[in-house]
C-alpha cells in the first residue's frame, strides 16, 4: 500500500460571477415567458392554494383522535365505589390490613365496564395503614381516613409515573421516575422533588357489609397537570 | 488477456457506455482524504448507521407493533399466562423463540448506543477545530438535526417493545405533551389516539421509527457526504498545507482500504458487545401496566441529560385563572432543551457575527488557538456531564451511600456554577499552551541535560525544535489581527456594543512568535 501523501488544489466554490448574472438574467427571462409576473390573479390563486395545503394537517390529523373534554378531570371513583385488591380484585375490609401495611387498589367498576389500562392509570389507588396518632391532618382530611387507613391516588402528580416505593419508618412515598417524595403523615404534601402537588386523597369509609368504600369522587384532578386544569381547589 | 480481465473490461464497457460514469470515477479514484483519528468519529456514525438499518429490518419480520392484548404463552415460564400487548409479547418471541433473535436484538440497541456516541464525539471534534466555519455551515446544520433526529429514534426505538421501562418513558412524553399550554390535553389525545396508553401509539411511532426517519437520515446522511466530498474535507495545518489545498492520501486505494477495514472493525465490535454484553432484557420488567413501576428506571444515556434536567426542576407551578401551567415540566423538558439545540444551530453564525470573520476555511484550528470557542465548548460539556450524572442520581445515591437531598442541591447548584468555572480554567489552559508554544518556537525544547559553563554557570540545554514544527505551532492567524477592529459602525446600540465587547475578548491571545522575534532573540543570542 503507497504510505505516500499527495497534494491536490482545491477549487472555488463560488461560481464565477458570469455565471452568476447569467443565472439571474436566464432565469428572469424564462420567468417572464411564464407571463406570471402579469398575472396576479393566477400568483394570488396559486398562493391561497397553497396556503390550504399547508393548513390540510390541522384538517386530515384531526381524526387522529377524539377531543379530551373532561376526560383528565374524572376518574371512576364516585360516592359508595367498593375498593378492590389488585390484582385478587377482591373487595377489603379494615381487619385485611395492619399497621404498616401497604395495599395497591382499584375501584369496583360497574358491571359491564371493562378494566381497560386506560381505567388503571387514572384509578390506581394506594392503601395505607398507619396509627391513627400518627396522622397530622386537618379535621376534614382526617375524616376522610379510616381507622388510620388512607388512600392516596397512585399516579404522580409530576408526570404519572407510579408511586410505588413506600418507606414505613419515615411514612414516605417515594416515586421512582424522578424521586418526588410525599408525606403520608401529611396527606402526601410534597417533602422532594419536581412534583407541585400533593398527591389526591381518596375520602374513604365502610359500607354496611364492612368493606371499605370511597365516601365521594375525588375532589381534584388526579395526576400531571394540563391547562384546563382548575386547580383552585388544589 | 486473462478471462477475468476480459469480463471485467466488458462490464465496464457496458456501463459507461450508458453512464459516461469512466470520467467520473477517473477524477475521483484519486480524490485526495487527509487523514486523521479524529475523522474515523463520522465513519463510526455511518458504519452503525447501517448496522442499524440491517438489523432493525431483521427484527420487522417478527415484531408485531400493536396494543392489542394477548396472553403469553411462549418459551419464556416466568411470564406464561401473563396478559400483555402483542409488541411485548412479540418482542419476547423475538428474543427466545427466533433463531439469533436475541442476538439481533441487543446488537440493535447497541449499534443505537454506539451511534448516538458517535454522532457525539464527532460534532465535539468538528466543534473544538471550528470545522463548522464557512463554507460548511450547512452540514453543521445538517450535523445538529442528525443528532435529534437520533435521540427521537433512540427513544422511540426503546419505547416500541412495550415493558414496563419502556411504557414509564411513554407515559411522561405523554404528561409534556399535556404539560404544554393551551393545546396540550388536545395533543395528548390526538397523538395517542385517545387517553394514554390506548392502542394507537406504538403502531404509530413504529412507522415514525422503521420508515419516517431512517428515509430522513437516509436523506440528510447523503446530503452530508455529498457536501463533504464536494467541499474536500478539512485537514490539521502542518507544512505544506494550505487553504488552497488538500493533502493525504488517495482514494483508491489507501483510503478505500482503510474505510472498509475499519466497516468491519465497528460491525465486529458491535457484534461483539451484542453477543456478550446483555442490553434491555425486558423479560425480567415485564409488560407495562400504569399502576406499577420498577425501582431504579433509566432512559439510554443520550436521554439521560433530559431526565437529569427534569429531576432537578423545582416545584414550580402556575396556577391562575382556571389554568395550570407546569413550569418543572416546561423549562427542564421543552424550553432549556429548545434553547441548548437553537444555541447549537446557531453557532456558526454567531460566532462568525462576533469575529466578523466571512472568508472560507479550510485549515482546522487547534483548539488551544481558538481559547473561547474552546472554552464554550467545555462549559458545555460541563453542563451536560452534570445533568447525566443527575438524571442516574437514584443510582448514585445508593452506589455512594449519598442522599438523593444532597445531589440535588449538588447538582442545582453546580449547573449554575461549574459551567462558567469550567469556562475560565479552560480559557487560561488554553492561553498557557499558547505560551508554552511560543516558548517552544522561541527557546526551544528542553533537553533536561545540564551543562556547566567555564565560569561554573549551569545551564540548561535547548534543542531547537524542526521548522516543520516551527510551522505548525506558528501558521496560524490570530483572531486579534483579522478584520478587527470591527468598523465603528457595526459596535453601536446594545447589540453592537455586545459584539464589540465579544469580539475584544475572543481577542485575548498570546501573540504567536512573528519572524522578527526570532530574529529578536537570534541577535540577542549573538
Ligand atoms: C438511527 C437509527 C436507529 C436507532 C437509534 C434505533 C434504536 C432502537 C432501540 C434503542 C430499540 C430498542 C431495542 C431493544 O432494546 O429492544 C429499537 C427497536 C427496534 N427497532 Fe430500531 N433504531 C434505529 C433504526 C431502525 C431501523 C432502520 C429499523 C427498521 C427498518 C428499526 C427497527 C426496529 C424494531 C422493529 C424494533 C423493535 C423490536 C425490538 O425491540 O426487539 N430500527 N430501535
Ligand atoms: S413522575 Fe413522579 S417524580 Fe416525576
Amino acid at each position: 500500500m503507497p504510505d505516500q501523501e499527495i497534494i491536490a488544489e482545491r477549487h472555488e466554490l463560488r461560481s464565477e460571477e458570469i455565471d452568476r448574472d447569467d443565472l439571474v438574467s436566464t432565469f428572469k427571462e424564462r420567468a417572464e415567458t411564464t407571463g406570471l409576473g402579469r398575472r396576479s390573479l393566477i400568483k394570488r390563486t396559486l398562493g391561497v392554494a397553497l396556503g390550504l395545503v399547508g393548513l390540510s394537517p390541522l384538517l386530515l390529523l384531526r381524526d387522529s383522535g377524539p377531543l379530551p373534554k373532561k376526560y383528565f378531570d374524572t376518574t371512576n371513583w364516585s360516592k359508595g365505589t367498593r375498593l378492590l385488591l389488585d390484582p385478587a380484585g377482591t373487595p377489603i375490609k379494615a381487619s385485611d390490613l395492619e399497621v404498616g401495611a401497604v395495599a395497591q387498589i382499584l375501584p369496583e367498576l360497574p358491571t359491564g365496564t371493562e378494566r381497560t389500562l386506560e381505567n388503571t392509570g387514572k384509578d390506581a389507588v394506594l392503601l395505607i395503614r398507619l396509627r391513627p396518632e400518627d396522622f397530622n391532618l386537618d379535621p376534614q382530611r382526617l375524616s376522610w381516613t379510616y381507622q388510620g387507613i388512607i388512600a392516596f391516588s397512585k399516579i404522580c402528580t409530576h408526570m404519572g409515573c407510579a408511586v410505588a416505593l413506600y418507606e414505613q419508618q419515615t411514612h414516605h412515598l417515594l416515586c421512582p421516575c424522578h424521586q418526588s417524595t410525599f408525606d403520608v403523615t401529611r396527606a402526601a404534601k410534597v417533602i422532594f422533588g419536581p412534583a407541585a402537588r400533593p398527591l389526591p386523597q381518596l375520602a374513604i369509609t365502610v359500607d354496611a357489609d364492612g368493606y371499605l368504600v370511597a365516601q365521594q369522587p375525588f375532589t381534584v384532578p388526579i395526576g400531571p397537570s394540563f391547562w384546563e386544569r382548575n386547580s383552585s381547589n388544589g | 488477456m486473462k478471462t477475468s480481465q476480459k469480463v471485467a473490461g466488458a462490464t465496464a464497457n457496458y456501463v459507461d457506455e450508458r453512464t459516461g460514469a469512466a470520467k467520473w470515477l477517473k477524477k475521483n479514484l484519486t480524490k485526495v482524504f487527509p487523514d486523521h483519528w479524529s475523522f474515523m468519529l463520522g465513519e463510526i456514525c455511518l458504519y452503525s448507521f447501517i448496522i442499524l438499518l440491517l438489523t432493525g429490518t431483521f427484527l420487522t419480520f417478527w415484531f408485531d407493533p400493536s396494543q392489542r392484548e394477548v396472553i403469553y404463552n411462549g418459551s419464556y415460564l416466568p411470564l406464561s399466562g401473563v396478559h400483555m400487548s402483542a409488541a411485548y409479547d412479540s418482542t419476547l418471541h423475538i428474543s427466545f423463540d427466533v433463531r439469533g433473535g436475541l442476538l439481533m436484538r441487543q446488537i440493535h440497541h447497541w449499534a443505537a448506543l454506539i451511534f448516538m456516541s458517535a454522532i457525539v464525539a464527532h460534532l465535539f471534534r468538528v466543534f473544538f477545530t471550528g470545522a463548522y466555519r464557512k463554507p460548511r455551515e450547512f452540514n453543521w446544520l445538517i450535523g445538529v438535526g442528525l443528532l435529534t433526529f437520533g435521540i427521537v429514534e433512540g427513544f422511540l426505538g426503546y419505547s416500541l417493545p412495550d415493558d414496563l421501562l419502556s411504557g414509564t418513558g411513554i407515559r411522561i412524553a405523554e404528561a409534556i405533551l399535556q404539560a404544554i399550554p393551551v393545546l396540550g390535553s388536545y395533543l395528548a389525545f390526538f397523538a395517542f389516539g385517545g387517553p394514554f396508553p390506548g392502542t394507537a401509539f406504538i403502531p404509530r411511532i413504529f412507522i415514525v421509527h422503521v420508515l419516517l426517519l431512517p428515509g430522513l437520515f437516509l436523506a440528510l446522511i447523503t446530503v452530508h457526504l455529498m457536501l463533504v466530498w464536494y467541499q474536500k474535507h478539512t485537514q490539521y495545518p502542518g507544512p505544506g498545507r494550505t487553504e488552497k489545498n488538500v493533502v493525504g492520501y488517495p482514494l483508491m486505494p489507501v483510503y478505500m482500504a482503510k474505510a472498509g477495514g475499519f466497516f468491519f472493525v465497528v460491525f465486529g465490535v458491535t457484534a461483539f458487545l451484542g453477543a456478550v454484553a446483555s442490553i434491555n432484557p425486558i423479560w425480567l420488567v415485564g409488560p407495562y401496566t400504569p399502576g406499577q413501576i420498577s425501582a431504579g428506571s433509566q432512559p439510554d444515556w443520550y436521554m439521560g441529560w433530559l431526565d437529569g434536567l427534569v429531576r432537578a426542576a423545582p416545584p414550580l407551578e402556575t396556577h391562575a385563572f382556571g389554568h395550570t401551567i407546569s413550569w418543572n415540566i416546561l423549562i427542564p423538558g421543552l424550553i432549556l432543551p429548545g434553547i441548548l439545540f437553537t444555541g447549537m444551530a446557531l453557532y456558526p453564525f454567531i460566532e462568525s457575527w462576533i469575529t466578523g470573520d466571512k472568508r472560507e476555511h479550510h485549515l482546522l484550528d487547534r483548539p488551544r488557538n481558538a481559547p473561547n470557542r474552546t472554552a464554550l465548548g467545555v462549559m458545555s460539556i460541563t453542563f451536560i456531564l452534570i445533568t447525566l450524572a443527575n438524571g442516574g442520581n437514584d443510582i448514585i445515591a445508593t452506589h455512594f451511600h449519598l442522599t438523593i437531598n444532597g445531589i440535588m442541591w449538588f447538582t442545582r447548584i453546580s449547573l449554575f456554577v461549574l459551567p462558567p468555572i469550567s469556562f475560565v480554567i479552560t480559557k487560561r489552559i488554553c492561553l498557557s499552551l499558547q505560551r508554552a508554544d511560543r516558548d517552544l518556537v522561541l527557546h526551544g525544547r528542553e533537553t533536561g541535560q545540564l551543562v556547566m559553563m567555564p565560569n561554573g554557570e549551569m545551564l540548561e540545554v535547548h534543542e531547537p525544535i524542526s521548522d516543520a514544527k516551527k510551522w505548525t505551532l506558528t501558521q496560524h492567524q490570530q483572531p486579534g489581527a483579522l478584520p478587527a477592529p470591527l468598523p465603528a459602525s457595526a459596535t453601536v446600540g446594545l447589540k453592537g456594543k455586545l459584539r464589540a465587547r465579544l469580539n475584544r475578548a475572543n481577542a485575548t491571545q498570546v501573540p504567536a512568535p512573528t519572524l522578527t522575534d526570532l530574529k529578536e532573540l537570534g541577535d540577542a543570542h549573538h
